[in-house]
């Protein structure tokens, strides 16, 4: 995916396959009936979710045709206390999620990046297990887990909600540990070498040289555990009690009744946030450049 | 890479809190549900385990075999679909310049970080009886209806005296649909892998050698790149088997996938023994296409070495 025209002078670049070429046999992008293809699939892919976009800002109780821009729903949303609590309860379990699943993800990372053990395989198999099986799996799990052990339904706030926050952990960390891993590859064992020469303990060397190194895979991890805790419906649906309803299951059981704007307008409200995240990963997450090895 | 032995202290250190974690909020969880699948039902919450097979024998019965039947059939259909619209845009990415990959697969992309359940929902406002796809169907009624009545054909109502709205939403073929919707940039990912790795020079052969753009396809471009197909496909059609959300929003009141069996037993039938041997079921089933596509990759590279 890399692009190798960085030799080329700026200018130069749309320069070297005139515009109006003839056509060669493999030049499918320029064939027209393969945009017009591609151009409808990607309209397909994206004309609801924009609309569904749209219609949270139209004025008009239906959402079928516009009728102007209004905030209301969004004012309404804001005032409608269940909707605020799961959006609270959601953020909070995504913020001490992102805090454990990062600390877990990147101890997993390294351990598994550093040593040689009997049972690797077995346990490296294991670690992705949470991100290969179905999610009703997992979600079915965890609820008889939490029904079996008794774990308590009726502690007060922030405490009933760990054991979606347990379940979320279980699932996010093992993502945190792959990113992690990934940047890892990338990382001259010689500077972690070179610092112990000079006298640095083993801790030491693991904070000043490999930690400031993954840096920005730390931070592409911890953004995925939070979206993933965020976004997270299925697993939720199966732990979660009465009282503890996420913004994703509120959504869902708002959903089930009827189709308002107030829906879209959380809805386009989790979109934001989801896809701001996401995005900002992916650009920490950008692919390792060669220098990388170089720098400290 | 170290031994673990050359430094037992940093090993356990690192290794303690992830495993731990793992072994107590994953594996006892999934371990549970095991064990539960040979259990008996005896009381509300009371499930005694008597190593009974009953549960898995009751999956077999003519009732569950058809709802599987039907579901099977609803996320084939759906990764077929996938699998058809997909090739063409992974061929479109992977032979766009350089310079419009990284904006064609961030395109691809962007919809998917959306929230499958909200993406759901937004479905339901474009198909349901007064939705979008109605109204296009009703303007082009209208027009055609005006269009008879200026012909002077408007008394025969050739086409109906009123515009009846197609049901779009409630039935098989929306949950198809919200199925291709929710997973399609699933299929389209290892399909662009696979084409970007395809030697042109294969493709360029069969067009000099006469070979139309269809036949090229068939005969020398999919022979190269299903393993990229079958990857699709396995991590396009297990995960739609348990997505119960999507019959629950779009499917009418036979659509149910295997998802929405097992979500049934554990929560209004409450049966835990027969959900938890569905969902490992469910469980053997990924692990036979995962070994399957492991296999394919394996023989593959042996061919390449």
């Amino acid at each position: 995916m890399t692009v190798d025209t960085k030799d080329v002078p700026t200018g130069l670049r749309w320069r070297r396959a005139p515009r109006r070429a003839p056509l060669g046999p493999l030049d499918y992008t320029r064939r027209w009936w393969m945009r017009l293809l591609v151009a409808v699939t990607f309209l397909l892919l994206y004309a609801p979710i924009l609309t569904l976009v749209a219609f949270s800002f139209n004025d008009s109780r239906r959402n079928i045709v516009w009728r102007g821009f209004t905030l209301k729903y969004y004012e309404k949303a804001w005032n409608n206390d269940s909707l605020i609590d799961a959006f609270t309860n959601s953020l909070s379990i995504a913020v001490i999620n992102t805090a454990v699943a990062t600390v877990l993800g990147v101890l997993a990372a390294i351990f598994l990046w550093r040593f040689r053990f009997p049972g690797k395989a077995a346990y490296e198999g294991f670690m992705v297990l949470p991100i290969v099986i179905p999610e009703i799996c997992m979600g079915v799990a965890m609820m008889a887990f939490f029904a079996r052990v008794g774990w308590p339904t009726d502690l007060p706030w922030p405490f009933n909600l760990t054991s979606i926050t347990i379940a979320h952990i279980a699932f996010s960390f093992p993502f945190v540990a792959v990113i992690v891993r990934a940047r890892l590859v990338g990382f001259n064992r010689e500077l972690e070498d070179a610092a112990k020469d000079l006298g640095a303990s083993d801790w030491r060397a693991l904070k000043d040289i490999v930690l400031p190194y993954l840096k920005p895979g730390i931070v592409a991890g911890a953004l995925i555990a939070f979206t993933l805790s965020l976004d997270d419906f299925v697993i939720t649906f199966f732990t979660a009690g009465p009282d503890t309803i996420t913004l994703p299951v509120k959504i869902f059981s708002m959903v089930r009744f009827s189709v308002t704007p107030e829906v879209n307008a959380a809805s386009t409200v989790l979109i934001v946030i989801t896809v701001i995240a996401t995005a900002l990963a992916m650009r920490f997450q950008a692919p390792v450049r060669k220098l990388d090895s170089n720098e400290g | 890479m170290d031994s673990w032995r050359k430094n037992p202290l940093v090993f356990w250190v690192l290794n303690l809190s992830p495993s731990a974690w793992l072994i107590a909020f994953f594996i006892v969880p999934l371990a549970l549900v095991w064990v539960l699948s040979f259990g008996e039902k005896r009381g509300l919450l009371d499930v005694a385990i008597t190593g009974t097979l009953d549960n898995y024998a009751r999956a077999l019965q003519p009732l569950y075999l058809e709802i599987f039947w039907k579901s099977i059939w609803m996320a084939a259909a759906a990764t077929l679909v996938c699998l058809i619209a997909g090739y063409p845009v992974a061929f479109a990415i992977a032979f766009a310049p350089n310079r419009w990959k990284p904006y064609l697969l961030l395109a691809l992309m962007v919809p998917f970080w959306i929230n499958i359940l909200i993406r759901t929902y937004a479905l339901i406002a474009v198909f349901r009886t007064r939705g979008y796809v109605n109204f296009t169907l009703e303007w082009i009624w209208d027009q055609a209806h005006s269009l008879l009545a200026f012909l002077g054909l408007g008394g025969y109502e050739l086409i109906g005296a009123r515009f009846v709205p197609l049901e779009l939403l409630y039935n098989n073929f929306a949950v198809s649909l919200g199925i291709v919707y929710a997973f399609f940039p699933f299929m389209v990912l290892p399909l662009y892998a696979n084409i970007e790795k395809l030697d042109r020079s294969y493709m360029e052969a069969s067009l000099d050698l006469g070979a139309g753009h269809w036949r090229t396809f068939f005969s020398v471009v999919f022979p190269l790149t299903w393993h990229g197909a079958l990857s699709g496909v396995i991590i396009v059609f297990i995960p739609a088997l348990g997505a119960f959300f999507i019959p629950d929003l779009l499917g009418g009141t036979d659509s149910q996938l295997i998802g929405n069996v097992i979500e049934r037993q554990f929560k209004a039938a409450n049966d835990w023994p027969f959900g938890a041997a569905l969902s490992f079921l469910l469980m053997y089933a990924t692990f036979g296409a995962l070994a399957l596509r492991a296999i394919v990759a394996g023989r593959k590279q042996g061919l390449e070495v």
